[in-house]
């Protein structure tokens, strides 16, 4: 039992990891007031590119790297779509999305069903060998941590700092942080940039360490969910925390429920995950006020600096 | 340095001028693209968009492809005007052949005349079913359709594997996941005997017009043209937007079905795991190339289906992944969107002013 739980808590935390990279590197991005629904495509340029580059130099490092450069690459492209010649943003992340996907097919296409060096698990002596405690909070890879790192400082930066407040200005009114000298574009590009980051580093985490493998569309929707993420935490730090362990619960769920072999057919197990998002955001969503108070008001609207 | 200027008016020249420089622009990109893979990018561009044409039958290939194209683009060009972003198009495609299919599957015998109609009614019943699902968890509970309509694209593919791989598989298919074929009573009507030029080929154009023409000339168009281009003004005037909601979502999600159960009787005459090639995505594309118009939505549907029949061509004449047809498409709405400030605003050359002290 306590093994099963064990396998259960450090299954979650992992399915988890790439959700909460994704969702934290978007809520800035839609904190300052940026919808960028090319999250998909990220993660997927992050994969290939983290495999990619692990697999012909042999060091994880730097295709950690690589995918880190791949997320914020693609992230800038599509600032300088939305934001530069303020195209529609939805409109924009999606082709976000359709590009990464056939970039990273086209990348991956000598890639498929090869190994590359994965990231290793930390093991730190003595506490890492604790009974159930150890392999749970001390037995995973350095991203995990990381994950939980920037997660707190964003949620502290936001709370506690200028700049996050500066961020949040131009996320809620883009016209006063204008008037009052802030420079509202290349604040935005610098959040969706760090979105960009993010993503990228999920899509590594995903191919390096979760499963760890590259193959076409790998990232299965992840990507939408880390967006949906954003709105079920209703832009508060800590609560996408809370949500990326829920679907990664649930994620974990669908596959050793299959793996039971349970009467249940396994392509219906597998869209449990999703069935949930949809679930868990009308939940949320039917709470007007909650959305209202705290979505940043100029989600997904253009800026243009009037002289 | 350039310099981003407004124009205060729309220019009646660039509304038809940009899509055609982003196409320019595409072109150029993607032969850049290709000659950084080493790959000749004159011929490449040439594989992708010219030779498909040159074969043989290679118009009715066209047609029969851009057929489920302009029919989801048209769907989704009068929902995007009233701001509803589906872009579960593919879900709703596959549950239309999933229902149409099903019917077909149980009544192989019934005659041809009673069937094909009632398949094709559960498909885009099954298509309004999805996009209708979309809309009342918008309207009622305030969920964002964007992500609802995509998870229920997921949540209806994995529905076909299971039906496909379970209930439905073919007991005689040694095993693979395919259903049986349907019967010859239950496939689409042909336009060119022993082509697969079916009819859905003469259906969009036709629904493309039937719905211009309810856009531009009757109330519901004038509120869904308004609701687009001022929200506010709408409110104002009275307009019913979630009325608006269900209609955008009601005939974009029955086009869909429509198009997808078409695609399973007309084209691949079973169901398989696969039965959209991500045209739910490529849709998005077509109604944005077509500028949310519904007779636009035609040449683009065209267009974007060369994209798929190049990326085939690409495949066997220059052993390029078909992934490269995404890139093009994704390049192409990048452009799309992005020479569109020209509409509003002319870009000059200005010197950079210097720094007073």
């Amino acid at each position: 039992m306590t093994e099963l739980l064990v396998a259960f808590l450090v299954s979650t935390v992992a399915a988890a990891t790439p959700l909460l990279l994704a969702a934290t590197g978007e809520l800035v991005a839609e904190k300052a007031g940026v919808l960028n629904l090319g999250v998909e495509g990220m993660m997927l340029a992050g994969a290939i590119a983290g495999f990619a580059t692990a697999n012909e130099t042999g060091v994880t490092t730097l295709g950690v790297l690589a995918a880190l450069l791949a997320g914020t690459a693609l992230a800038l492209l599509f600032a300088v779509v939305s934001l530069t010649l303020q195209a529609n943003q939805t409109a924009t992340g999606l082709a976000l999305t359709i590009f990464g996907r056939g970039f990273s097919a086209l990348l991956g296409a000598g890639y498929v069903g090869i190994p590359a060096p994965t990231l290793p698990k930390l093991h730190i002596p003595l506490l890492s060998d604790i009974p159930i405690l150890g392999p749970v909070v001390f037995g995973h890879d350095i991203l995990v941590y990381l994950s939980f790192a920037i997660l707190g400082a964003v949620a502290w930066c936001f709370r506690s700092t200028h700049l996050g407040l500066i961020l949040r200005a131009v996320g809620d009114s883009h016209d006063a942080a204008h008037a009052l000298g802030y420079a509202v574009l290349p604040i935005r590009y610098a959040a969706v940039a760090f979105g960009g980051a993010l993503a990228g580093l999920a899509g590594a985490y995903m191919s390096l360490a979760y499963t760890p493998l590259w193959a076409q569309d790998m990232t299965a929707g992840r990507g939408w969910v880390a967006v949906a993420l954003v709105t079920f935490a209703a832009w508060r730090p800590f609560w996408l925390l809370i949500g990326a362990w829920f679907f990664g619960a649930l994620m974990y769920l669908s596959l050793y429920v299959q793996a039971l072999g349970v009467a249940v057919p396994s392509a219906l197990l597998s869209a449990l995950p999703y069935i949930g998002t949809v679930v868990v955001l009308v939940l949320i969503s039917r709470d007007r006020r909650l959305i209202r108070l705290h979505r940043p008001a100029m989600l997904g609207r253009p800026f243009q600096a009037r002289a | 340095m350039l310099k981003i200027e407004a124009r205060g008016y729309e220019s009646k020249f660039w509304r038809y001028a940009s899509p055609i420089l982003a196409l320019l622009l595409t072109g150029a990109t993607s032969g850049l693209i290709f000659a950084a893979m080493d790959r000749p990018p004159v011929l490449t561009v040439y594989t992708f968009l010219i030779v498909p044409l040159l074969e043989q039958d290679g118009f009715q290939a066209l047609a029969v492809k851009a057929a489920p194209l302009i029919m989801m683009g048209v769907g989704l060009s009068l929902a995007y005007r009233a701001n509803v972003w589906n872009i579960g198009t593919d879900g709703q495609f596959t549950l239309g052949a999933i229902c149409g299919g099903g019917i077909a599957l149980a009544f192989p015998d019934a005659p041809s005349l009673a069937l094909f109609p009632a398949i094709v009614a559960g498909g885009i019943i099954g298509g309004m079913l999805n996009g209708g699902l979309v809309a009342w968890l918008r309207i009622r509970f305030n969920a964002n359709e964007i992500l609802t309509s995509l998870m229920f694209a997921y949540i209806t593919q994995y529905l076909l594997v299971y039906l496909v791989t379970g209930p439905w598989r073919d007991p005689e298919g040694f095993g693979f996941p395919q259903t049986a074929l349907f019967s010859d009573n239950a496939l689409a009507p042909r336009l060119i005997e022993d082509t697969n030029v079916h009819i859905g080929v003469l259906l969009a154009p036709l629904i493309a017009i039937a719905l211009w023409v309810m856009l531009e000339k009757t109330l519901l168009g004038f509120q869904f043209r308004v609701l687009g281009q001022a929200t506010r003004a709408a409110r104002f005037a009275g307009f019913n937007e979630n009325r608006l909601v269900w209609v955008a979502m009601l005939i974009s999600g029955g086009l869909a079905g429509l198009a997808g159960v078409l695609e399973a009787t007309g084209t691949l005459g079973q169901l398989t795991t696969t039965l959209s090639p991500g045209y739910g995505f490529t849709a998005i594309i077509v109604s944005f190339l077509g500028r949310l118009n519904p007779i636009g939505v035609i040449p683009a549907g065209l267009l974007l289906a060369l994209t798929y029949l190049g990326g085939d061509a690409a495949q066997i004449n220059l052993g390029l992944p078909n992934a490269v047809t995404g890139i093009f498409q994704g390049i192409l709405l990048f452009y799309l969107l992005g020479c569109d400030i020209l509409l509003l605003n002319r870009i000059r050359w200005v010197r950079s002013k210097p720094k007073a002290a």
